[in-house]
């Protein structure tokens, strides 16, 4: 309960300022942009879809440019977190109150996720329209979905141990998007190595993953991969919160 | 009427860096008593306090709220203390409303008893016309307001307020100071501060730290501060031997503050100040200052903080 309640402080007080409002209103212009343009294309006669079909060409190819783009706005939202907290004096409010870290951190992540979902649904009903005029591989579709959920989920989680690290929230987004693009691009670390290193690194990276999942490719280890970075990057905000209390 | 023990602190000690802010501080807090935490800014008052309230962990040392320790038991102990800290932990995009209705539901207060608590405490802290105004446009001395208002919103039975008059103009600290002394009746309360009016005017026990020790442990009663002073304080540069002061007519007693200046008491009608003047002239004591004497607090506190003076044990309790 205590969580829910501090998801919907979180998602409150965003959409009282114009952040989430100049958000998703980004979102929607480029991701019509996208569609657009991806839609277009695929009607002319060029061969551009290459025989992959309406799914495999303007829906997987409008959900990978999307994640881009929200990879570019997610430090925006994240960077208030605890940053905020903490140049506000409010973090004391938060420690003081009969709350437990755990609780704290989940509920500010629930709220930022809550927040993307919304995005999200304006986002796909995009794709889903084409269903007035075509079919669609849904499955696909859903993997794809799945894979952007997962995805920003990720950014938040790590959005939110970096915001924990500074009280600044420009210091924030700048660190925060660091290290969603280093892992987002990692898997290039890995070209020209041993396979070994290859295979690391291709692991590592967030895109790589995301892609299995927009091709259809419903596998485990990919859920896995997203839901281990989750869970350990709100550790260690869980962790970064606890150590401030010992070395403010 | 003093009730239970509600907060126990014992050997508390925390360093930043090499610095040790706060160095074996002990003391108690019971039910009806507003206990005044007075030193000089960086004395330790803030860290004392946000460890109190669970935001900072102790080095070394227990602290335990209500029979609860803040660091084993947090969830319980922490749900006895309401607390101010020093900048008033608020969000300038709520509304007063919403804000403290936020704060209720932290203390997980339940709905349905959210609303009498809010009217309450927005009623005791004068903030009741504000409710729909957002904080960001609040003046100083109402945000102040709306800052004890959570600190007192879910009923707590221990109140920690940093500083709370900082920054009011003087009819509101008027107003606030009654107000901790209304709450004193019913719970226990600790206000830092460092201003030597306000622990005088609201406390009925003081602390006073000086570089993150304790250095006084006593109720205002026993420090002598209702006495009739007809007293003053005495600066020679020569000081005469002690016999000498005690034997000026008038004179009751003779303090020692430092190693030049005495504090006297005289007979009530007795022209002490003017026999002592005139001694000191005649005797070449080289004074060089005459003062009435201020309150045994101003005094006391001086006195500890000023200089290396060791700390002092507690004092007898009322």
């Amino acid at each position: 309960m205590m969580v829910l309640r501090i998801a919907q402080h979180e998602l409150r007080r965003l959409f009282h300022g114009p952040l989430a409002w100049v958000v998703l209103a980004t979102v929607q212009f480029f991701v019509a942009l996208f569609f657009f343009v991806m839609l277009s294309r695929f009607l002319q006669p060029s061969g551009w879809a290459g025989g992959r079909g309406l799914s495999g060409s303007v829906v997987s190819g409008t959900l990978q440019l999307t994640a881009t783009l929200l990879l570019l706005l997610a430090p925006f939202l994240t960077m208030r977190l605890f940053s905020e907290e903490q140049r506000l004096g409010t973090l004391p409010l938060l420690l003081s109150a009969p709350v437990t870290l755990t609780e704290l951190v989940l509920g500010k992540f629930v709220g930022v996720v809550a927040f993307q979902c919304t995005a999200l649904a304006m986002i796909a009903l995009m794709p889903l329209s084409l269903l007035l005029g075509a079919s669609l591989d849904l499955g696909q579709f859903a993997a794809g979905i799945l894979g952007l959920v997962l995805l920003l989920a990720a950014f938040a989680a790590i959005g939110l141990f970096v915001s924990t690290l500074t009280a600044q929230p420009a210091v924030a987004a700048a660190g925060s998007f660091a290290a969603l693009f280093m892992l987002w691009i990692i898997h290039i670390a890995g070209q020209g190595g041993s396979d070994r290193a290859a295979a690391v690194f291709t692991y590592l990276s967030l895109l790589r993953h995301y892609e299995n999942l927009l091709d259809g490719y419903f596998r485990s280890v990919d859920v896995i991969y997203y839901l281990l970075l989750i869970v350990t990057f709100l550790a260690l905000g869980i962790w970064r919160l606890d150590a401030m209390r010992s070395n403010p | 009427m003093l009730g239970e023990t509600l907060a126990v602190v014992t050997h508390v000690s925390r360093s930043y860096g090499g610095h040790r802010a706060v160095d074996n501080i002990s003391f108690e807090i019971r039910r009806g008593e507003v206990l005044g935490l007075l030193g000089p800014n960086g004395a330790g008052k803030t860290s004392t306090m946000r460890m109190l309230c669970g935001v900072l962990a102790p080095e070394s040392g227990r602290i335990r709220v209500g029979g609860h320790d803040i660091i084993e038991a947090p969830q319980q102990a922490k749900a006895l203390i309401g607390y101010l800290p020093e900048q008033p932990p608020l969000y300038p995009d709520l509304s007063v409303d919403q804000y403290l209705d936020f704060c209720a539901s932290l203390h997980r207060m339940a709905r349905a008893n959210r609303a009498a608590a809010l009217d309450r405490a927005k009623a005791r802290c004068g903030v009741q016309d504000v409710g729909r105004r957002l904080i960001g446009n609040l003046s100083r001395g109402y945000q102040q307001r709306v800052g004890i208002a959570q600190a007192i919103l879910h009923d707590p039975a221990l109140i920690v307020l940093d500083e709370p008059t900082v920054g009011l103009d003087p009819a509101q600290i008027v107003a606030i100071r009654a107000l901790v002394r209304e709450l004193g009746a019913a719970h226990g309360v600790l206000v830092s501060t460092h201003n030597l009016s306000e622990v005088r005017s609201v406390c009925d026990r003081v602390l006073i730290i000086g570089a993150g020790r304790l250095l006084l442990d006593q109720a205002l009663a026993t420090l002598g501060e209702n006495r009739d002073s007809t007293g003053f304080v005495l600066a020679l540069r020569n000081p005469p031997a002690m016999q000498k002061l005690t034997a000026l007519p008038g004179v009751t007693e003779v303090v020692q503050i430092d190693a030049q200046r005495f504090r006297i008491t005289g007979r009530e009608g007795a022209e002490t100040a003017m026999e002592a003047a005139v001694a000191a002239a005649q005797g070449g004591w080289g004074l060089f200052e005459l003062v009435p004497a201020t309150g045994a607090l101003e005094e006391t506190f001086l006195r500890l903080t000023g200089g290396d003076s060791p700390p002092l044990q507690a004092g007898p309790q009322p």
